[in-house]
């Protein structure tokens, strides 16, 4: 019986040559960073190895769990499926660039307050798919926060305390009213 | 100090700090991306590993070709085959670390380092594996067969004989049972499938391993990776700061350890080895699947007279050590009861190995137990938690001994009832226009851990900034290990909880401390903390009274101030500074557990689901959860714990199953887009309401754990609503749109494990 080897098992085909580096710079938490990677690698990568920007999480390389959302000109985008080199020029925003200091944004720091985490792995995912809502729409209500975090995972179960942290952060958001 | 010498935190005694919901205190570092996790590490010169593994379910390697992987740019080394193991043998089987032969479509048969991961998974790709494809089954049901391929060469493929406990007559008591409810559950394979997958970095030096793990159990790698390698314990050292989910699946090392740990040594440089996505959905670990065939017999006012399973479970390729899934627990002791037999058989099948998840056996048992109970309920026209009621025990009846709180199962049904509205429930309703039905379900549960799992050894250290440092080995998974310590040790100190240091994770730090399996590090390591904390504080005391030339008993410690009977008062810095060294430093241990009363942790569920009849779909809209954890140290991390269990528990009974085709032997859904883990549009609201009741004998803080038990009654309490929504008993979990629809239709196959309330359709074979 014959099965098709899964890429990267034994026998399936060999690789290409690698090719030459690419040398680009990315803007992340607005401090430009030179780098040179071979084109085929995606961002998430390039940001955890060769930026030490370890805060966004690998977790499936396929865009299943949102754990690697990053913003892209404030837009959240799974930084799986994203090559760095198609990122140059762009404003890339990462979990370590949202506090100012040791001050927390409004979306941290309801997860926080509400215990919207366990393990973390999935949380700077979270965090940063609920920010670019939040700056989408600063207006954003409970139930469009929570939509933006639909696409990720929380193995631990966390949800109900995501969305408190979206019912908290959507009250700070109308002054305290909702 | 020992716990046991210390007296107990009675119930109603006036706490200050234990028992207020501190915030986690990881959680800014968690926020902004500051924690750091094993798989965030990057060691000086580390290479990346990646794993060739065989694509059949039973092979044989004939031959490793690596020529052509060798030559590649960055690749560093390349181990594999029997020989490429260098001895070292793993499972509880000792086959080899490469195996000769391939069991499951996943198993480990070479590895490579390189200078990035790019490169390693290149080489793995060149690699040329002949291998000698053999005949393959999966499924518990074909393994047990006469066709069956042999696994390791057993009998019909068992791991062992099968164990049976038995007692009374069961045989004679359901015949002569009045009432007898009879079927075959089935549950399927789970996958823990932790976000942060199986993987560590090691690093091998002349004196010592060291191992940056992400695992339940510091101590516990270090064992075996010794054990494995050849090593003294004292040469490895594992570390572990943060965790990214674990849920049972790391409370053993996998191969992921021994292959960074071998590669290291060959190429002396650290060498991260983990797992990828697939994986981890593959060789990382799973909840076995089961059939469960239960026959339990009841008087007519429902008091059960005899309980009869027949119990399979599907090991997978291999056996893991760790926690045993208990599927026998609670068929032996969750109900009084004179006559019960469980016979439990595991069967090797060509699929990766299982390992403990969350409650293992106990939530597949409660699935059976619990449907089958309720269905007794409507039987005997009894109300379902009636009928617990009228069946509860206080004792454990297999070792004969009495529970140490043997009152909490009718204290939680009564808070559960009052808090779900369960009297006033509305009954089932006629069908609505849009075609969805709506019902209630309720179960209960008992855990057969959830107590201490000695030795647990702490340190506390005073100093004269006035704040104390709490060291143990202890990792904290994310349930919230370090606050409740660092509240337990402020406690008895009388600090703020914010002054009250936490380190966990590093086998180095002190002495061995158990695996974050059993819902055991609260009730282990809070009392010897306590201990430690106790320890340190009379030792403070002892230092006080000499510098003020009075008897020790005459000194009271008050809040930060020594205070003698006379009056005269140091501060806790003056005293430490006139010491030398100026710091105290206490030891607590909890070294054993008391044999005589078993320790339980008890819970219960209720379910409100709604049935949307055109489109088959299950949606759970309320869970109420009461579960009996002790005291609640820290009401907000025990809630989260509760949510988490409910969650998955949901996951469980609707979505959650690894399909494998059976010609092919793959599993067809080994990622995160075709394994369906819920998502925050599946959840509902969740009320979580511990009982927060301290059981003073099972220590003397009165905790027990809380991270297993709230997932256990949560998918029978989810299908009982289920059949009180559409009057349709499913046998088989998850309870999926396509098994629901099949189901309204009845034009499922016989034996397709549904039962129907108009008597229509296939029953069970």
């Amino acid at each position: 019986m014959e099965t098709t080897p899964r890429p990267g098992s034994p026998g399936s085909p060999p690789p290409s040559p690698p090719a030459p580096l690419r040398a680009l710079t990315l803007t992340v938490n607005g401090q430009p960073h030179p780098v040179a990677v071979e084109p085929r690698r995606v961002l998430l990568d390039v940001l955890r190895r060769d930026l030490g920007l370890t805060g966004t999480k690998e977790v499936c390389e396929m865009g299943n769990c949102g754990a690697c959302t990053v913003l892209l000109d404030d837009e959240a985008v799974y930084s799986c499926l994203v090559l760095a080199v198609e990122c140059e020029g762009q404003a890339i925003g990462t979990v370590e660039g949202l506090a100012r200091g040791q001050e927390l944004s409004v979306v941290q720091e309801a997860f926080v307050a509400c215990d919207a985490l366990q393990c973390g792995f999935c949380t700077p995912g979270q965090i940063l798919a609920m920010e670019a809502a939040l700056r989408r729409r600063p207006d954003a209500d409970e139930a469009t926060l929570t939509g933006a975090v639909a696409g990720n995972l929380c193995r631990c179960g966390a949800y109900r305390n995501i969305v408190a942290a979206a019912h908290r952060v959507a009250a700070s958001a109308s002054g305290g009213a909702a | 100090m020992d716990e046991y010498d210390l007296p107990t935190w009675p119930p109603g005694t006036d706490l200050e700090t234990a028992g207020t919901g501190e915030t986690r205190r990881e959680a800014p570092a968690k926020v902004t991306g500051g924690a750091v996790y094993s798989s965030d590490l990057r060691l000086p010169g580390q290479l990346y590993t990646a794993i060739a593994r065989s694509p059949h379910p039973h092979a044989r390697v004939r031959s490793i070709d690596a020529d052509r992987a060798r030559g590649l740019p960055g690749v560093v080394a390349v181990i594999g085959g029997e020989e490429g193991g260098e001895g070292v043998t793993w499972y509880e089987e000792s086959v080899p670390l490469f195996s000769p032969v391939a069991r499951f479509a996943g198993d480990e048969v070479a590895a490579v380092a390189a200078t990035s991961l790019e490169a390693a998974r290149d080489a793995v790709r060149a690699l040329h594996v002949d291998y000698e494809v053999l005949p393959h089954v999966v499924g518990i049901d074909g393994a047990q067969g006469p066709e069956a391929p042999s696994i390791h060469g057993t009998p019909a493929n068992r791991t062992a004989d099968p164990k049976v406990e038995e007692r009374g007559d069961v045989a004679a008591a359901l015949a002569a049972a009045p009432v007898v409810i009879e079927h075959t559950y089935r549950t399927p394979t789970a996958v823990h499938n932790a976000l942060e997958t199986h993987g560590s970095a090691a690093w091998w030096q002349p004196d010592r391993l060291t191992i940056w793990a992400s695992t339940q159990g510091v101590t516990q790698v270090a064992r075996m990776t010794a054990k494995a390698l050849g090593l003294d314990q004292s040469q490895v050292r594992v570390i572990t700061e943060h965790v990214g989910g674990g849920f049972g699946a790391k409370q053993v090392p996998w191969k992921d350890v021994a292959i960074a740990a071998l590669l290291s040594r060959r190429t002396g440089r650290p060498v991260r080895c983990a797992y990828d996505r697939h994986g981890e959905n593959v060789a990382a670990g799973k909840r076995g699947a089961t059939r469960q065939r239960v026959r339990i017999g009841a008087d007519t006012d429902g008091h059960l007279l005899a309980i009869d399973a027949e119990l399979v479970g599907d090991s997978g390729a291999y056996q893991t050590a760790g926690e045993a899934a208990a599927l026998w627990g609670p068929y032996q002791g969750l109900y009084h009861c004179a006559n019960v037999r469980t016979s439990v058989t595991y069967v090797y099948t060509n699929t990766g190995p299982a390992v403990a998840f969350r409650a293992p056996g106990y939530v597949e048992a409660a699935f059976a137990l619990e449907s089958a109970m309720d269905e007794l309920a409507r039987r005997v026209d009894v109300d379902p938690i009636e009928l617990r009621r009228r069946n509860h025990t206080g004792i454990d009846q297999q070792q004969g001994r009495p529970w140490s709180s043997p009152d909490s199962l009718p204290l939680i049904y009564d808070r559960i009832s009052a808090l779900a509205g369960w009297d006033g429930r509305p009954r089932p309703a006629p069908p609505a226009d849009d075609g969805v039905y709506r019902g209630w379900g309720f179960a209960t549960s008992d855990w057969l851990a959830g107590k201490p799992s000695p030795p647990g050894y702490a340190s506390v250290e005073l100093r004269t900034d006035g704040s104390a440092e709490v060291v143990t080995t202890v990792q904290d998974i994310g349930t919230g290990t370090r606050t409740m310590l660092a509240q337990v040790a402020a406690e008895e100190l009388q600090l703020p909880a914010d002054e009250v240091r936490v380190t966990v994770g590093d086998t180095a730090a002190g002495p061995p401390s158990p695996t974050s399996s059993g819902s055991a590090t609260t009730p282990t390591m809070a009392p010897a903390v306590r201990a430690a904390a106790a320890d340190a504080r009379r030792q403070l005391v002892e230092a006080a009274a000499r510098q003020l030339d009075c008897p020790a008993a005459e000194v009271t410690l008050d809040h930060g101030k020594l205070v003698a009977a006379n009056g005269d008062t140091r501060t806790v810095a003056e005293v430490l500074e006139a010491m030398s060294p100026a710091a105290v430093h206490g030891w607590g241990q909890l070294v054993e557990a008391d044999d005589s009363v078993s320790v339980r942790t008890f819970g219960a569920a209720v379910a409100e689901v709604s049935v949307d009849t055109g489109t088959g779909e299950v949606r759970v809209t309320r869970v109420v959860s009461v579960p009996d954890c002790g005291r609640v140290l820290n009401p907000r991390l025990v809630k989260s714990q509760i949510i988490g269990g409910v969650t998955q528990g949901i996951g469980f009974a609707l979505t959650e199953s690894q399909v494998l085709d059976a010609d092919l032997g793959l599993p067809v859904n080994d990622s995160l887009e075709e394994y369906l883990v819920p998502t925050v549009l599946d959840i509902c609201p969740i009320e979580a309401e511990p009982l927060d009741r301290p059981d003073t004998v099972a220590n003397q803080l009165g905790v027990k754990g809380i991270g297993e038990p709230p997932m256990i009654p949560v998918a029978p309490a989810i299908a009982n609503a289920v059949f009180d929504a559409i009057g349709i008993r499913f046998h088989e979990l998850p309870l999926t749109r396509r098994r629901v629809l099949d189901a309204l239709a009845g034009a499922g196959p016989p034996g397709d494990g549904v039962d129907r309330r108009d008597g229509s359709g296939g029953g069970p074979a």
